[in-house]
């Protein structure tokens, strides 16, 4: 996914108070559609192959067919990808605040931080597909199986950025807070959370997209157990009867909600931070 | 001068005696270092970069542990109303120092709301100090909005919210601009003037020391001690004629003369 969104703040170039916003918004213009022709020419291409070629539909769909495939079975798709999006939003959660309580924790003292953190570790470079069956066999439940998943994936971002923001505060201002007898609550409210703020939204956004794929994951590897089911799910079963279109169809479904998932948290980010971060800010040349 | 003359027979505000200081590393910063500070008097540490200057101000404050010696405050009127005794001291470091996420007004208020008091029973006295460093009609402001010797004034708006009886600046105007430091070093005198303080204010710059103080306590390369003390009568007016004057001149002289052989001895 492209870092880049369209909160950068723009450059006018150039330096003139009046030619700089023509300038600014030609750079928009460009930006949008760039991109946009990139994709156009792209899925130009992919549909020419087909039709020229004549590869079965149950080989590579054109993306005409795709769409009309997104259309035609909306009922089936939406509501699968509403149960994924479900899971992910509960798993993100989960991560959010379980991953900020923990990294709070582990900024309490160097003992904590060194006995706790090398779990976090381990749980995180552990591919989960390799424990997510073990985790669906224990959990009887299986969507709770499958939010323990998404959760393991999406937690660390969290924990990692954090707990390295609750220690960049400010040396001089720690000094500060020294100083006038600031109890160590008032250290970590007035001072290490807010340093940390950046560094929590920033692992957010990484963490909500990585809630979609545990998700999604869980739910491959969980297959046909849950009576409710998602995208994944979706995919299996049009593959099992393939049903081609279909499979793009919820592909599709599964990468468009990553891309508003991790726009809608760089939004949010940016209204945080727009008033006080250097990310944040507008900058004037 | 009678009231020079009582000021300096009256209890300092604080005395360090034979203070010395080694840091984990081996190094030893400060090694036998003893002056006093009296109430109201303006005093300027001068020394080398490295001399322990940082080091002795950090000490007054209590932001560190010295390794031999004490520090002494003989008129112990140092518990302010917040029962805190903290808050008599005011410090400003070498950067603003300032919370990016909290506005003027929050960042000025910070020292209060330590000590328990709310915004809106603190917004006089926040204000008024505002008011004093000339930053009136900025309290909403953020810190990346103002310049450098804006966000320089905050830090001492800061500093002087508690009302402390002596201020502690750490080389508060070095990275700043030839004009804005003058401007700054003016106005710190007002204020030192207007709200009765003592100051303890570290510089390298002999200029700045002469034209700043009323004692300025020359320090030796490390490890630090008070190696010479050049006294600068207040009858001396501290305005731009006195910077042009040949008694300036004198003193800058002898002062820089002073800190040579202080480096060399």
């Amino acid at each position: 996914m492209d870092d880049r969104s369209s909160f950068e703040p723009k450059r006018a170039e150039g330096g003139r108070d009046r030619g700089g916003e023509p300038n600014a918004s030609a750079a928009i213009v460009v930006k949008i559609l760039a991109p946009l022709l990139v994709g156009l020419i792209f899925l130009g291409g992919w549909e020419a192959f087909v039709r020229l070629d004549h590869v079965p539909i149950y080989i590579v769909p054109g993306p005409l067919v795709i769409a009309h495939t997104l259309i035609s079975d909306w009922q089936t798709l939406s509501s699968s990808l509403w149960i994924t999006l479900e899971n992910t939003g509960i798993a993100f959660a989960a991560a959010a605040i379980s991953g900020l309580a923990l990294a709070i924790l582990l900024a309490q003292s160097r003992l904590i931080e060194l006995s706790l953190f090398p779990y976090a570790v381990i749980l995180q470079v552990t591919p989960i597909v390799a424990i997510a069956p073990l985790i669906i066999i224990w959990v009887r439940d299986t969507q709770i199986a499958l939010l323990i998943c998404a959760w393991i994936v999406a937690f660390f971002p969290v924990v990692s950025n954090t707990t390295l923001g609750l220690h960049s505060a400010d040396h001089n201002l720690l000094n500060l807070f020294q100083l006038y007898g600031a109890s160590r609550r008032q250290v970590l409210w007035l001072l290490r959370l807010p340093s940390a703020m950046p560094y929590f939204l920033g692992g957010l956004r990484i963490s909500g997209g990585l809630a979609l794929i545990g998700a999604v994951v869980a739910e491959f590897v969980a297959g046909t157990a849950g009576s409710e089911s998602g995208l994944a799910y979706r995919i299996l079963e049009s593959g099992y009867r393939l049903n081609i279109p279909r499979m793009f169809a919820a592909l599709v479904m599964i990468s468009l909600a990553g891309v508003l998932i991790f726009l809608a948290l760089t939004l949010v980010q940016h209204l945080v931070l727009r008033r006080w971060h250097e990310s944040a800010v507008r900058r004037e040349n | 001068m009678p009231l020079e003359v009582l000021t300096d027979q009256a209890a300092p505000i604080v005395r360090l005696t034979d203070v010395s200081k080694t840091y984990s590393n081996g190094v030893v910063a400060l090694r036998g270092l003893s002056f006093s500070v009296g109430a109201r008097e303006f005093v300027t540490l001068l020394g080398p970069s490295g001399c322990g200057k940082s080091t002795v101000l950090r000490l007054i404050a209590a932001l560190g542990s010295m390794s031999a010696g004490h520090i002494e405050w003989p008129r112990e009127k140092r518990v302010s109303r917040f029962g805190k005794r903290h808050h008599d001291i005011g410090f400003v470091f070498q950067e603003p120092t300032l919370m990016p996420w909290a506005t003027l007004f929050d960042n000025v208020h910070l020292p209060l709301r330590i000590a328990g008091e709310s915004r809106k029973a603190a917004r006089t006295r926040v204000e008024e100090v505002i008011e004093l460093v000339g930053l009136g009609g900025f309290e909403r402001a953020y810190p990346r909005e103002l310049s450098g010797g804006m966000k320089m004034r905050v830090s001492i708006a800061r500093a002087l919210v508690t009302d402390p009886s002596i201020l502690l600046l750490d080389e508060p105007f070095a990275a700043l601009d030839e004009i804005t430091r003058s401007k700054l070093n003016n106005d710190l005198l007002g204020l030192w003037a207007k709200r009765k303080l003592s100051v303890v204010f570290v510089t390298h710059s002999v200029f700045e020391s002469v034209y700043l103080s009323e004692r300025v306590l020359v320090m030796s390369k490390r490890p630090g001690r008070i190696a010479e003390e050049i006294r600068i009568p207040s009858s001396f007016k501290r305005d731009e004629a006195f910077r042009t004057s040949g008694e300036y001149n004198a003193f800058c002289r002898a002062t820089s003369a002073a800190l040579h052989r202080a480096m060399e001895g």
